[in-house]
């Protein structure tokens, strides 16, 4: 069956009142620009609860399948038949067909599901589900009535036209991208912050990211892995402006001015205030990170806590109360892990202690970064002023490997 | 401007390598077993890259199996003369520092039955020859040892343990690893006593993808790559004529500066590693002393004319590297050894180096194009970063 259209249902969406509109529209958006690459002639529109996509008569259905189940918002996305003639002798006729088609000979159970969105159509929703299933029955000798538990379900909705569908594939959930506003991902070469992006942006959050580079002592292999990850989260969030920070002046300062056990805790804290930076500058209004209670010393709830101190904005831990594993689940399931495992050494692991304080207290924190002043300022002015922002888009070549 | 300091790793190909590389690639691009005239120009392009190939080691051209580089060649080398001779025994023995394609085709012949030791090596980067013969017994099959040192750059006499092995057993097959000398030595391996012997092209600025298989007459090696019987069914598949156009070019050129440039190499490195000595905390290894604790020409001659492989006291490795990098100085770390890669060289640990310097080696590897600018340059900015990052280290 070759299907020239899709109805797209939403999730969360549908119950948001008077703002409706602005996801339904950002979901249109996403889900053009995420198509545009694919063939020309993709049209999303809205349709009364449900998103109708009309697709061009030559596109790639497997590579658009795969797309659309990255779109977040999307609760489920049914290939349908499009039956312009909604008279009832002719719809019966193009269900037969389309379960023709569809199903050919083989031995099925089913049940018709109609729902009439036209309320003036003359016929009501009960029987229009009897009649067509006694057509269908007199049609076709292999296929039974199971109202209770059918293998397929027919589904027939008549709008202004009338669809037929009986797959329904369902989409990751969430809102659509850009309907939740932006916030600031601090994102390394580890296997929690991309997931932490992805996880928020499902939330429909648009995601810009920061990266502390600190050559020499991080290869620029490290910063590509990091552009790397990106770049895959990059095809559920949509374009990341990817901030790199050259940190390595700080972190020596830190280094060589506070205790060695306090460093990871302090570097922390900087990053967060550098991040906060270009957060606002960028028009985010929260920032996000990938830390989990008790996963490292610096992710304690005292050494958060420190950590937290220097934010004004909101700081968003997706990850907070999971399990490694769950975490590492999500990132292969997404596709970053195996970037993530690539062995470049990252700037919090370089200069490490063998034992970094896990319960830091905000006085003894503060009075050890008091020794950076006078020379600590100046460094965060030139790492604002030298960083490097690049804009990652998803990558257009189709991978089949990872759809799921 | 770059100063390219990692020849060992792989070289710049020189124009006449890419030219006759294009060449096969654009015009003369058919396949050489195809039976008409393109066929035949291909065809003609691999027999006169063997005849300059052969030419350079004073082999036969029916000795030379073309591979796709040093690693194949080693593999190649080692299984299939260890599977060809298996009736006869089933020990094989190389030195203690051999490269990863050599170590690891070694140790995958267990899967075979064979039994693998490894003969140990002394502070100057040679093979201990005595504790290798005495490794030898009567169901030793195959020998290998390494002419040069690709992390070091000592240089192993293969003349005399070649002589000595088969003295013990004349039937042992030897093998040599001589990816980074071929170019830089004039080799004959007849005369060395090798058997088989593997050679690179990219390591004398010939295309990557390009190497053979020294096979001296009669001797027995299974084939690896089973296919249409192209090489005398030595090595099946289209014979890869652009990198075998190549690599023979590059030869050619080789061959042509050899003598003038390794004289001049030898210079250089007598320079650089007496410069790097006298930089406190910097220690260059497999290089004999002088009493004064300084290198002489004569010290610097018994090694590789461009491998200088130097620790660096209380600095990272890989540090420096990228702080080299940062005023465009490519090197390598003489290990690859980090939090999560914990691979310290073998070669290193081999020769006994101080274990604070394994990670903390850098190789410096020269082509004929090195000029002592560069090499001036590169003491110049070694001297400048290294109190930087020694200053802060892992605690």
């Amino acid at each position: 069956m070759t299907y020239r259209a899709f109805l797209i249902k939403y999730s969360e969406i549908g119950i948001k009142g008077k703002n409706r509109y602005i996801f339904e529209d950002a979901l249109c958006a996403r889900i053009r620009e995420n198509l545009a690459h694919i063939a020309d002639g993709f049209e999303a529109i809205k349709e009364q609860g449900r998103i109708f996509l009309s697709c061009p008569e030559e596109y790639d259905y497997d590579r658009t399948v795969s797309q659309l189940k990255k779109i977040f918002g999307i609760w489920a996305i049914c290939p349908v038949k499009v039956i312009p003639d909604n008279s009832f002798d002719s719809l019966t006729k193009a269900t037969g067909d389309y379960v023709e088609e569809v199903y050919g000979d083989r031995e099925i159970t089913f049940k018709v599901e109609a729902r009439r969105s036209d309320k003036r159509y003359p016929i009501e929703t009960p029987q229009i589900c009897a009649d067509m299933g006694e057509y269908l029955l007199k049609r076709f000798a292999n296929l039974k009535v199971d109202v209770r538990n059918p293998q397929v379900r027919i589904h027939v909705e008549i709008r202004n036209n009338a669809y037929v569908y009986s797959e329904i594939i369902p989409g990751p959930g969430g809102m659509p991208v850009g309907a939740n506003g932006k916030a600031m991902l601090l994102l390394s070469g580890g296997i929690d912050s991309p997931v932490a992006g992805y996880m928020i942006a499902k939330r429909g959050v648009t995601v810009d990211a920061v990266y502390f580079h600190a050559p020499p002592y991080t290869s620029e292999r490290a910063l590509q892995k990091v552009i790397d990850l990106a770049q895959i989260i990059s095809a559920y969030t949509g374009p990341i402006k990817l901030h790199i920070v050259n940190f390595t002046d700080i972190q020596l300062d830190i280094i060589e001015k506070c205790p060695r056990d306090e460093l990871t805790i302090i570097m922390r804290r900087y990053m967060m205030r550098l991040a906060e930076h270009f957060a606002k500058k960028c028009g985010s209004l929260a920032l996000v990170t990938g830390e989990s209670i008790g996963q490292v010393a610096s992710q304690t709830m005292q050494s958060l806590a420190v950590t937290n101190a220097v934010c004004e904005m909101p700081v968003f831990r997706p990850l907070i109360a999971f399990d490694k594993q769950d975490i590492i689940d999500i990132s292969e399931k997404i596709g970053t892990y195996e970037i993530s495992i690539e062995p470049y050494e990252d700037c919090c692991t370089i200069f490490v202690a063998k034992h970094p304080v896990t319960k830091p207290l905000l006085h003894v924190i503060e009075k050890s970064e008091r020794k950076l002043e006078g020379s600590v300022e100046a460094l965060v002015e030139k790492a604002i002023e030298s960083v490097r922002i690049i804009n990652v888009t998803s990558s257009k070549i189709y991978d089949k490997s990872r759809d799921e | 401007m770059d100063i390219y300091l990692d020849n060992a790793a792989t070289t710049k190909v020189c124009e006449e390598a890419a030219q006759a590389a294009m060449n096969a690639m654009m015009t003369d691009y058919g396949n050489p077993s195809s039976k008409h005239t393109r066929g035949l120009d291909a065809e003609k392009i691999i027999k006169n890259a063997t005849r300059i190939i052969s030419g350079s080691i004073g082999a036969k051209p029916s000795e030379i199996v073309y591979t796709s580089g040093g690693t194949e060649s080693n593999n190649m080398a080692l299984i299939g003369a260890a599977l060809a001779a298996k009736r006869r025994g089933d020990h094989v023995i190389a030195s203690g520092y051999e490269h990863a394609s050599v170590y690891n085709p070694l140790i995958s012949l267990k899967d075979f039955g064979f039994e693998t030791e490894f003969a140990p090596v002394d502070e100057m980067g040679h093979i201990k020859t005595d504790e290798l013969l005495e490794m030898i017994r009567p169901t030793t099959v195959l020998v290998s040892v390494m002419y040069v040192n690709n992390e070091v750059g000592s240089v192993n006499d293969i003349a005399a343990i070649a002589e000595a092995v088969h003295k013990k057993n004349k039937d042992i097959i030897f093998h040599c690893d001589a990816v980074q000398a071929y170019g830089k030595y004039s080799i004959s391996p007849e005369k060395l006593g090798i058997d088989l012997m593997s050679v690179s092209g990219h390591k004398i600025r010939g295309p990557k993808g390009s190497g053979f298989l020294y096979v001296r007459e009669g001797v027995r090696v299974r084939p690896l790559i089973w296919g249409g019987g192209q090489q005398k069914d030595r090595r099946s598949g289209t014979e890869n004529v652009p990198a075998i156009a190549g690599f023979a070019a590059a030869t050619e050129q080789y061959d042509l500066k050899r003598r003038e440039a390794v004289e001049r190499l030898y210079e250089l490195k007598l320079f650089f590693v007496n410069e790097l000595n006298a930089i406190e905390g910097v220690y260059v290894h497999a290089i004999e002393r002088e009493p004064d604790g300084s290198f002489s020409a004569s010290g610097v001659r018994k090694t590789a004319p461009h491998i200088v492989s130097a620790g660096f006291e209380g600095a990272r490795a890989e540090v420096l590297l990228h702080a080299l990098e940062e005023s465009g100085i490519y090197v390598s770390s003489g290990s690859a050894c980090s939090a999560n890669h914990p691979g310290i060289s073998s070669t290193l640990k081999a020769i006994g180096v101080k274990k604070d310097l394994l990670d903390a080696t850098l190789r410096f590897s020269f082509s004929f194009e090195t000029t002592r600018e560069e090499l001036e340059k590169t003491i110049e900015v070694i001297k400048k970063i290294l109190p930087v990052y020694t200053r802060f280290t892992r605690k």
